[in-house]
């Protein structure tokens, strides 16, 4: 594929060049040298070449805002995405964050024969069965857990808290002992070969599994089934992600939560948000907890900002700049606790609030907390 | 069959453990000719990602060897190193591959036969455990 044949599929060429991207592109807001009219310009004018070559094509956050605002519906992350894989066949790939570990790990996982330790975590107070027809999705939190070590953040507690929240609700999920990373940031960073070896491998681990539904912990893992799977692989699921699952069963089948005197504001996370559209389940998840009052951030919603980093690329100074204002927003609400539902907010959040550079600089401190965290220390 | 031959990748600090190895050399201390050992300036410069190039480009082993906590060229280089070991054992931990694929050493300037008798130890060891399960990665690209 060229670049040629990538304009002609996401229709770059209906772009009036009227800029409004760049307006409300959250890295070009701090990064001058950073402009996505720029690269679709680039683009057409016919310098590809140029174009793949250009560290800026990895600083795309690809968290749709841009898209959202076109008047012209260039589907502007789908051709970064579509970009990024030309660049990655001449051996560009951007500056992976935390040393490139985390795309080296999902490249190993490739191997048909890992035997992964995944799931070690598990302890009796967790019930799963093996004949369950409800698949809970974990992801990379495996992973995540030891490197982020330092930033006192463990991903398995999300997972965890997940479970829980299933048990509670009278339900004893199946999990995989082999599951695969679901490869959203292979695809995203344009290592197509990677994603696709690790989806063919999950779509035969999961049929053969016979789940009738999958419930996720992680927006990424979410939109990757929901959306790109179907292009590659042959998969009918059911899939949702936990707040979804759990405001469905708001007042029906009777969810009592305790009380839990907080004021909170909520971050949407730009997979679950923009890409997905689910904007209320969450909302109506803390709105039903007695004693959570929810605050909205001045930008919420649709509008509101990526936490900075995607995809474990150019993770630089002005990611940094964005979490800091998305922190500062959540806290003039005056809330004391910030919820997200992703576990790579939380991530950002963590790493800017534990920034040693920026102490000097007055980081914003607030509590980040994800929402299946929440729901689980109510219910008990 | 021929016997299974392990390969290893040594990264090894400038200041220790390469010299070692170069003393190793003009001591003719014999060991087996499996390990490729990559000078490092610092044993807390390894970064996470080489060790795990290493084994997706074949490597069955990987030792990553510097100086001891005193002798460092650069101070607290060790300290770091074991701070990334720790974590990228967990890590490999998870992702199935057996722990003793995975070597700390602290190999001093003057210890030659030390390097040595580390690198027969661990060629024994990778010989009894076989072929690394990432190790036909390279191999399946081939095929593609």
């Amino acid at each position: 594929m060229n670049l040629e044949d990538i304009i002609q599929e996401t229709k770059t060429y209906y772009c009036l060049e009227c800029g409004k991207c760049t307006s409300v592109c959250p890295v070009a807001k701090y990064d001058p040298g950073y402009s996505p009219r720029g690269i679709i310009e680039y683009a057409l004018l016919g310098f590809g070449d140029e174009l793949v070559f250009n560290k800026e094509l990895f600083s795309c956050l690809t968290c749709y805002t841009c898209q959202q605002e076109c008047p012209s519906d260039v589907d502007f992350p789908v051709f970064v995405r579509k970009a990024r894989s030309i660049a990655q066949d001449k051996g560009q790939h951007g500056v992976c964050a935390h040393s490139g570990q985390l795309q080296a790990v999902q490249r190993l996982m490739t191997s048909p024969v890992i035997k992964q330790k995944r799931l070690e975590w598990l302890s009796k107070e967790y019930r799963i069965s093996d004949k369950s027809d409800i698949l809970l999705w974990v992801g990379c939190a495996p992973y995540f857990a030891p490197i982020f070590e330092d930033i006192a953040f463990n991903a398995l507690d999300v997972t965890k808290a997940a479970l829980k929240t299933l048990n509670s609700l009278g339900i004893e999920p199946m999990l995989l002992p082999n599951e695969k990373c679901c490869g959203h940031d292979a695809l995203w960073t344009g290592d197509v070969e990677t994603f696709k070896r690790l989806a063919e491998y999950n779509a035969a681990q999961i049929k053969e599994a016979g789940v009738k539904k999958i419930v996720f912990s992680c927006p990424e893992g979410y939109r990757t089934f929901k959306l790109d799977y179907p292009n590659y692989v042959d998969l009918s699921c059911e899939v949702q992600h936990i707040s979804e699952f759990v405001a469905d069963r708001i007042g029906k089948n009777g969810v009592k939560f305790k009380e839990i005197k907080k004021k909170v504001t909520y971050q949407d996370p730009c997979r679950l948000g923009r890409h997905l559209g689910v904007y209320d389940a969450p909302r109506k998840v803390l709105e039903s907890i007695p004693g959570i009052e929810l605050v909205e951030m001045k930008h919420s919603g649709p509008e509101s900002i990526c936490c900075g980093t995607s995809a474990w690329t150019n993770c630089d100074s002005y990611s940094n700049m964005i979490r800091v204002e998305r922190l500062s927003e959540a806290m003039d609400t005056g809330a004391e606790l910030l919820i997200t539902t992703c576990p790579k907010c939380q991530t950002h959040f963590r790493c800017a609030m534990t920034d040693k550079g920026s102490e000097q600089r007055t980081t914003p401190k607030i509590e980040v907390m994800d929402l299946a965290s929440l729901v689980a220390s109510a219910i008990d | 069959m021929a016997e299974f031959e392990p390969k290893i990748v040594a990264f090894a600090c400038n200041w220790c453990t390469y010299a070692a190895a170069d003393l190793a050399g003009t001591a003719r201390v014999q060991y087996p000719p499996n390990v490729y050992i990559v000078r490092m300036m610092c044993s807390g410069m390894v970064n996470p990602e080489y060790v795990l190039r290493a084994f997706e480009d074949g490597a069955d082993g990987v030792i990553v060897s510097g100086c001891k906590y005193t002798d460092c060229h650069y101070m607290d280089g060790p300290v770091k190193c074991d701070a990334m070991f720790d974590k990228l054992k967990k890590m490999l931990h998870v992702l199935g591959l057996e722990d003793e694929r995975l070597r700390r050493e602290m190999i001093s300037t003057s210890e030659g036969t030390v390097f040595a008798r580390v690198v027969a130890e661990f060629v024994e060891r990778l010989k009894k455990l076989g072929p690394s399960p990432f190790s036909t990665l390279r191999k399946e690209e081939a095929k593609v």
